[in-house]
């Protein structure tokens, strides 16, 4: 008994200690949400692709995947955390932002990107064009689908990123039945989650990040998505580390 | 939710008379009971990214706070309506029914003013580099010729204003439904199936401004009025043996627990596994727009077991804990429409106040106490209004819950 309890306490302190480690070298405010982000489900295609020292991620997206400086946006931010954590292996992220285009209309560049560049791993973050433009969610979700068996298909990992919460905006944007359908269509083939909306909508109750302010500034802006970047990148890493029994989560 | 077991009585089955007995004249306060609480419910998920809504029933099982409202809705229109039809006549009930409609349209248009006022308020003051894609919604105020004819057209409906377009569409085609319903409830029945299974079929829907459907297909949702309504005029009875037998228990008790375990999934996906394949390819998508017959199952399911334990002679009905909510569900249009008022006025409070979960907890009482107050408000200009000379006696629409 006393010899689990070591264990686990052992355990714990370990992965706590990473951790820190990992949201001290950066923003201190990104480990705020870090519950919220589970490795559910395994990279098994990551996980070969670091063994094997080459790693592309395809990151497509709307227009909350950029900003006026794409360095200083998630995916470059992501490139540049998990360069950092994985030595000597070759980390390429590739974007294809589509400001205004609905997953629909997303699916062919999809198809073509992951035929030409041949990734590990397919971050796709959607849900606001469709929100936006009242899209019926079931179109939507046949979007997605078509998207992650393309991507399944061809040997690529799929991450699911949902909407940024926008407080601003909620009144005239209902993004509920859109960050529903993503969760759904993510539970129907076990991929993972990143769920964007629920950890910012955490920084904002708790004050985290204020994302009512009124400002042309970029500063909040920056910090955000190094936040992002980095917890995606610890999502990845871990769920890639996961052993390969647990292919399908917890069987 | 409530109201299924021990309805007014109604025409018997077998009886060819159009005609229905008066109701006992004890008014069924577990109608106004659950009214209220749906809209407290409603009013709580109106609120958007408010944590109090995490006690809403939506986020425990399939369907939500609507199916109730529409149901009881539907219930107390046929109560009123089919008694206007039977000592009235048709036209007269028919026109009583559409001034009903207009007064909802009046409503929705009403509040859609009010959240125009806001969010042009909101448009103009707000500026934030990290929200360039989400602030594009503003570009509709730059067209506001379009976008008003398309709100009076019902095709533009804002976040969370769906339901009374939807209310709008139920009571505008009701005329034909309840004079069928007075003359063969059965037939009406399967013919409010039907239409509900063409819709399915054929994807009828609405069209809705700039694009896509409406959130609450009419062509769908009119069965759960269509079956509140049959309820309150004789069905409530026919299904009363079933819906007390121990089978029926055992049943909703069961999928109520499938229902639950399922949406835990949602929250937990590593456990989705569990959920076996050929299960979740049949289920998903759970259609809410065109009330899934899951949700409508689930809904079935919760009044069981509601009418199960709480009858309708509950002395704690009685009780002024409950009264509140009472209140509310007595004056459902106008407590409805607060309500919608109230989540944006929420919703601007905790932009310009404070976002923090304490006061989305503190907005979220005061809305509640703010329709209780307007409630009793209402309630005693009534009272007022009803003993004053000249004015007219009070509608038997009370006995079933108030207004329809």
């Amino acid at each position: 008994m006393k010899a689990i309890a070591a264990a686990v306490t052992l355990i714990l302190a370990v992965a706590f200690t990473g951790l820190c480690d990992a949201f001290a070298q950066n923003d201190p405010a990104c480990g705020v949400a870090s519950a919220l982000v589970s490795p559910d489900f395994r990279l098994s295609h990551v996980a070969t692709a670091i063994t094997n020292k080459q790693l592309t991620i395809v990151v497509v997206g709307s227009g909350s995947s950029t900003l006026p400086d794409v360095k200083k946006a998630y995916p470059a931010r992501l490139e540049e955390f998990l360069t950092g954590k994985l030595p000597g292996v070759n980390v390429k992220v590739l974007t294809q932002i589509k400001v205004r285009e609905p997953a629909k209309e997303v699916l062919p560049q999809l198809r073509k990107l992951i035929a030409t560049e041949k990734p590990s791993l397919v971050v796709w973050q959607t849900g606001t064009v469709e929100a936006m433009r009242g899209i019926e969610p079931d179109t939507f979700s046949g979007a997605l689908q078509d998207g992650i068996e393309a991507a399944q298909d061809s040997r690529s990992d799929v991450i699911l990123m949902n909407m940024q919460y926008s407080p601003r905006t909620e009144l005239m944007i209902s993004m509920p039945p859109y960050a529903d359908a993503i969760r759904i269509v993510a539970l129907q083939h076990e991929i993972i989650l990143f769920d964007r909306l629920a950890i910012m909508r955490r920084w904002g109750e708790l004050g985290t990040f204020d994302l009512n302010e009124v400002t042309k500034k970029m500063d909040t802006a920056f910090r955000i998505h190094g936040c992002i970047g980095l917890l995606l990148g610890d999502l990845i890493l871990e769920a890639a580390r996961l052993p390969a029994s647990s292919e399908n989560g917890l069987k | 939710m409530t109201d299924i077991a021990l309805a007014p009585p109604a025409a018997p089955a077998a009886a060819a008379r159009p005609a229905i007995k008066a109701p006992p004249p004890e008014r069924d306060l577990r109608l106004d009971l659950f009214r209220g609480l749906a809209l407290w419910l409603i009013f709580l998920d109106h609120i958007p990214s408010n944590i109090v809504s995490w006690i809403t029933i939506r986020n425990y099982g399939f369907s939500d706070a609507t199916e109730i409202f529409v149901f009881i809705s539907g219930y107390t229109a046929a109560f009123v309506y089919g008694r206007a039809m039977r000592e009235r006549g048709a036209i007269v009930a028919s026109a009583r029914v559409l001034k009903r409609a207009w007064q909802v349209y009046v409503a929705h248009i009403f509040l859609f003013v009010i959240y125009m006022a806001e969010i042009s308020y909101v448009s103009t003051s707000f500026e934030n580099p990290l929200f360039n894609e989400e602030m594009g919604i503003f570009d509709f105020l730059k067209q506001p010729d379009i976008t008003l004819i398309q709100a009076l057209l019902l095709k533009f409906k804002p976040a969370n204003m769906d339901v009374l377009p939807l209310y709008i569409m139920l009571l505008a085609g009701f005329a034909p439904f309840i004079w069928l319903l007075l003359r063969s409830p059965t037939v009406a029945l399967l013919a409010s199936a039907f239409v509900y299974a063409l819709s399915w079929h054929f994807e009828w829907n609405l069209p809705s401004y700039p694009e896509g459907t409406w959130v609450f297909n009419p062509f769908a949702w009119q069965l759960m009025f269509g079956f509140g309504a049959w309820c309150a005029l004789g069905g409530a009875q026919k299904l009363e043996r079933l819906m007390r037998s121990k089978a029926a228990l055992g049943v909703a008790a069961a999928y109520l627990i499938f229902a639950f375990a399922i949406v835990m999934t949602w929250y937990f996906p590593r456990y989705a596994h569990l959920v076996p394949r050929w299960l979740s390819d049949w289920m998903y998508p759970i259609d809410k727009t065109n009330l899934d017959v899951l949700r409508f199952a689930h809904f079935l399911a919760l009044a069981v077991i509601t009418v199960r334990f709480i009858p309708r002679d509950w002395p704690f009905l009685k009780s002024s804990w409950l009264r509140p909510a009472i209140l509310c569900g007595q004056h459902s249009l106008e407590i409805f429409c607060l309500g919608v008022f109230l989540a944006f006025a929420a919703h601007f409070a905790l932009e310009q106040v404070s976002a923090r979960i304490a006061a989305q907890i503190a907005f979220s009482i005061l809305g509640i106490l703010i329709m209780i107050a307007s409630a009793a408000l209402m309630a005693w200009y009534k009272k007022v209004e009803g003993r004053s000379p000249g004015s007219r006696p009070p509608l038997n629409a009370d006995l079933a819950g108030g207004e329809a």
